[in-house]
């Protein structure tokens, strides 16, 4: 059995020491904001995570999803105890934790949202889609909604007791949204007719809330084709005014690798009402919105799966004994050492903590980045915020789902054969993480997002966001003699990031291929750069307690070593990458089809 | 009715306690603490009798250092209106605030918040002494329930089902009187983000032990604090003769 325990610690340190994450109680509609009061609640929702969610994470992996035919109109059962759990989740207020306290939430900031999240998807990744996918509804429609929809959807689904979906694919299209069937035709009472397939929508169907509301892509029939003809409606599995059955209806659901508790469905759509949100043939700017919430989203079921598994590679690697540490044996009195005296071991858990530590302080700043674009009474700050945020999404959501299934490889590798066979529950891991690297956007459109459209944005103005910062972090600490060894390194990446940079924009405004070659390897340098940041950030913090003699001696100690760590044995990643961005599109795509 | 209800801040019980270099105590620098399992039993069974109609008020009330006020916060949150911190620096453990001191603290705050009922821990989870309620009661002289896994009230008479050795007492006290929670009482409820909201507006006052007319210097010293020996390895009996056998006449136990 796979153990999890919140990182409060961790999470504390990041929020207050590193992120000053209090400070947000400056902004309009934060007052209340506290570091006393982030603390209660993590404390309090950690317990939920890992005493209800986590239980009931194997259990649902291995019952599964369930279609059933009721009265003609078929139903999903999730998996035993989910429905209690949901329940627990809802009466708690736990789904409606960031929304707008106008419309029934809790107001609170994304930062304690995004810390909130992580520990969800460690806990049940599963579990987690559902409300996740409830609050991108919620988000969606409180900004491109009128009054009339907000009133009747947001407060439902702000307590939990209706869901959301975001229905995009259909057979035909995936990533290319432009290749959208679905059609929307106006009716006398202002309602809309919509008729379609959509495939793979996650929690289309389940038994968890009393109602499904679908956020649904279609086209009106005078619209243009490709991606400049699709509207966004909201189609109700049961209609608002007298809960009749709405004709839309769940066809099947697949049966897939992993997440195997949360439903994915096929979701037939036969002249279903649905109403207009936002303008017609903008919806995809609509469900942009409620993507890179999403997209956030995901990057955190990157970190939560990479953090429980580092835990449990964790606690195998000092527990398994196997052959003796290479210098002697370390425990004689046993009949081995255990397997964390091991070099290569010892590897593939620093490796996991390098980056499950980097990648919350990373994915925290972004959650409070957020908070101050959407917050902040002066406008160019929130503006700047808001650049920031959009920049970093692709980032955070590739690097961290690439990564989380990383961490998990490595954690089934730490427990051998045993972490092959399904017993331990750890093999879980790598199956349910897998999907985050594919949804909202595989990982290579994310690559595609960063030099495509974040890069030239503004003429660059979105990278210097980024660059001035941590330009001027340089500058600031590169004297410091107890940081050398972290600056440094800093330092010569992000001057070669700099280089790959200029190279991309150059080259790419010339010729787009060649910033489509370059894109996935820039990402990863690119964040490997943001998480060398983060842990120069950390081990700055972690120096000055230590120097002022604050705290937890050994915690901040652990830090410096694994910023260490970091520095030498993950961050030299950037420069082979670098090296991989510069060489050019030419051996990429010299192979004519039939030479491969 | 109004219902005091003592908590303490303890270990987490998640914690591996792990001894001091020096044998003087356990090591609490940077544990997790929390409240007390049957302190947390205790609130909810004071917050079950509120939502019941039966009480009107629930005072929290913790002995322990400026950081105490986070488990008073979270009795809020569950659900008393207001708490009060009694605040010491010094360890609320045996050769620091001993179980006497904790009962005359407690005693001093009765007689100001007079309240019917005082529902508490029957031990915590750290000492494990197990004294303080009964101590309590016979300072006030309030009739007491101890252990319980069933309480009701009414008509100024709180009737309890106490576990004992050979199976359950069931006695009926008047109130006021005191009452101390086994695990069976109830299960404790999680908190809910509103509540623990709003617990951050409720009413918490800080005091000291000089102004309740307290002394907590110790009556007892600490020799020594150590782990306990590891346990030997069991071994398997073949047979219910086998088992019978050895009880005889190896362990001699009967
Ligand atoms: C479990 C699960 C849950 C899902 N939940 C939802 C949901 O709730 N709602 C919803 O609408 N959809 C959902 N999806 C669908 C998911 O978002 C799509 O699978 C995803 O967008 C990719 O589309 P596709 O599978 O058609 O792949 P394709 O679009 O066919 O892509 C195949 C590969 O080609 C690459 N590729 C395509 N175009 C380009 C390009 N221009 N440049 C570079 N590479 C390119 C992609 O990166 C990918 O690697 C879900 C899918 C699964 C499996």
């Amino acid at each position: 059995m796979p153990v999890y325990s919140a990182p409060l610690d961790d999470i504390r340190f990041v929020l207050h020491d590193v992120l000053g994450a209090e400070s947000l109680s400056a902004l309009p509609g934060y007052e209340e904001f506290s570091a006393d009061l982030a603390d209660q609640i993590l404390e309090e929702g950690s317990k939920i995570c890992a005493e209800v969610l986590f239980s009931l994470n194997q259990s649902g992996d291995q019952e599964g999803c369930v279609l059933e035919n009721g009265d003609g109109l078929t139903s999903v059962r999730t998996p035993a105890g989910f429905k209690t759990a949901y329940d627990t989740f809802r009466d708690g207020g736990w789904c409606g934790i960031a929304c707008d306290p106008a419309y029934g939430g809790m107001g609170m900031p994304h930062v304690i949202n995004t810390a909130m999240k992580e520990m969800i998807c460690s806990a049940n990744m599963s579990f987690g889609m559902y409300p996740g996918l409830s609050y991108g509804a919620f988000e969606a429609i409180h900004k491109f909604g009128d009054e009339a929809l907000k009133t009747i959807y947001l407060p439902k689904l702000a307590e939990g007791v209706w869901s959301g979906t975001m229905c995009l694919t259909e057979p035909q299209c995936g990533t290319d949204l432009g290749l959208i069937k679905t059609r929307a035709v106006p009716q006398d009472d202002g309602s809309y007719a919509v008729t379609g397939t959509k495939i793979f929508i996650s929690a289309g169907e389940h038994d968890l809330t009393e109602n499904i509301i679908h956020l649904v892509l279609a086209r009106l029939p005078d619209a243009p084709e490709g991606v400049k003809g699709i509207s966004l409606f909201i189609v109700p599995k049961f209609l608002p005014d007298d809960m009749s059955r709405n004709a839309v209806v769940c066809g099947a659901i697949e049966h897939k690798m992993g997440i195997k508790a949360s439903s994915t469905c096929v979701i037939n759509l036969d002249e279903a009402k649905g109403w207009l949100i936002g303008e017609p043939h903008k919806g995809l700017r609509a469900m942009f919105a409620m993507m890179n919430d999403a997209r956030l989203g995901v990057a955190m079921q990157g970190l939560g799966i990479a953090e429980v598994a580092y835990q449990n590679g964790l606690a195998y690697a000092k527990e398994r004994l196997q052959m003796r540490a290479l210098d002697g044996a370390k425990f004689p009195d046993k009949p081995a050492d255990p397997i964390i005296v091991h070099p290569d071991v010892r590897r593939m858990i620093l490796i996991s903590k390098g980056f499950t530590e980097g990648a919350r302080a990373l994915s925290y700043w972004i959650g409070m980045e957020l908070d101050i674009s959407l917050k902040h009474p002066d406008a160019d700050t929130r503006q700047a915020a808001d650049d920031i945020v959009a920049l970093m999404t692709p980032i955070l959501k590739a690097y961290q789902t690439d990564m989380g299934s990383e961490v998990a490889n490595l954690t089934v590798q730490i427990y051998g054969g045993h972490g092959y066979i399904q017993e331990h529950g750890v093999e879980q891991y790598v199956r349910d993480a897998r999907i985050a690297q594919i949804y909202e956007g595989a990982n290579g459109i994310q690559a595609l997002d960063l030099v495509g459209r974040k890069m030239p944005q503004g003429y660059g103005r979105l990278l210097r966001r980024f660059f001035h910062p941590v330009q001027r972090f340089i500058e600031e600490n590169g004297e410091d003699e107890a940081l050398q060894d972290l600056v440094f390194p800093l330092a010569r990446a992000f001057s070669k990031l700099q280089q790959s940079t200029a190279m991309i924009a150059q080259k790419g405004l010339k010729d787009p291929v060649e910033a489509g070659a370059a894109s996935s390897d820039y990402l990863r340098q690119f964040a490997l750069v943001a998480l060398a940041w983060m842990w120069c950030r950390m081990g700055r913090v972690a120096q000055e307690r230590i120097s002022a003699g604050q705290g937890d001696k050994a915690f901040y100690e652990a830090k410096l070593k694994t910023a260490r760590f970091f520095m030498q044995r993950m961050l030299p990643e950037a420069d082979s990458r670098f090296k991989m961005a510069m060489a050019g599109a030419e051996s990429l795509m010299s192979l004519s089809a039939e030479e491969f | 009715m109004k219902i005091l209800v003592p908590i303490k801040r303890v270990i987490d019980y998640n914690v591996r306690v792990r001894v001091k270099a020096d044998s003087s105590g356990v090591e609490l620098a940077n544990i997790k603490m929390s409240v007390n399992p049957f302190d947390e039993i205790a609130i909810e069974e004071a917050v079950r009798l509120k939502e019941s109609g039966k009480a009107t008020e629930i005072i929290a009330v913790t002995i322990g250092p400026d950081k105490a006020q986070e488990q008073l916060r979270t009795a809020m949150a569950i659900g008393a209106d207001r708490g009060i911190l009694v605040k010491t620096d010094a360890p609320i453990d045996l050769g620091g605030v001993e179980p006497l001191a904790v009962a005359r603290t407690l005693k001093a705050l009765v007689e100001r918040e007079k309240p019917d009922l005082v529902i508490m821990g029957k031990q915590s989870i750290d000492d494990d002494s197990g004294q303080t309620g009964q101590m309590l009661a016979a300072l006030l002289g309030w009739p007491q329930g101890t252990f319980a896994s069933k309480l009701e009230v009414n008509d100024g008479k709180v009737t309890v089902t106490r576990e004992v050795d050979g199976g359950l007492e069931t006695l009926t006290l008047t109130l006021p009187a005191l009452i101390t929670t086994d695990l069976r009482l109830n299960e404790p409820r999680y908190a809910k983000l509103p509540d623990i909201m709003k617990a951050k507006k409720k009413e918490l006052e800080i005091t000291d032990p000089s102004a309740l007319g307290v002394d907590y210097t110790p009556r007892l010293q600490v020799l020594k604090v150590s782990t306990p020996p590891e346990r030997k390895g069991g071994g398997r009996v073949s047979s219910v003769d086998e088992l019978i056998d050895k009880l005889k006449n190896e362990a001699k136990v009967i």
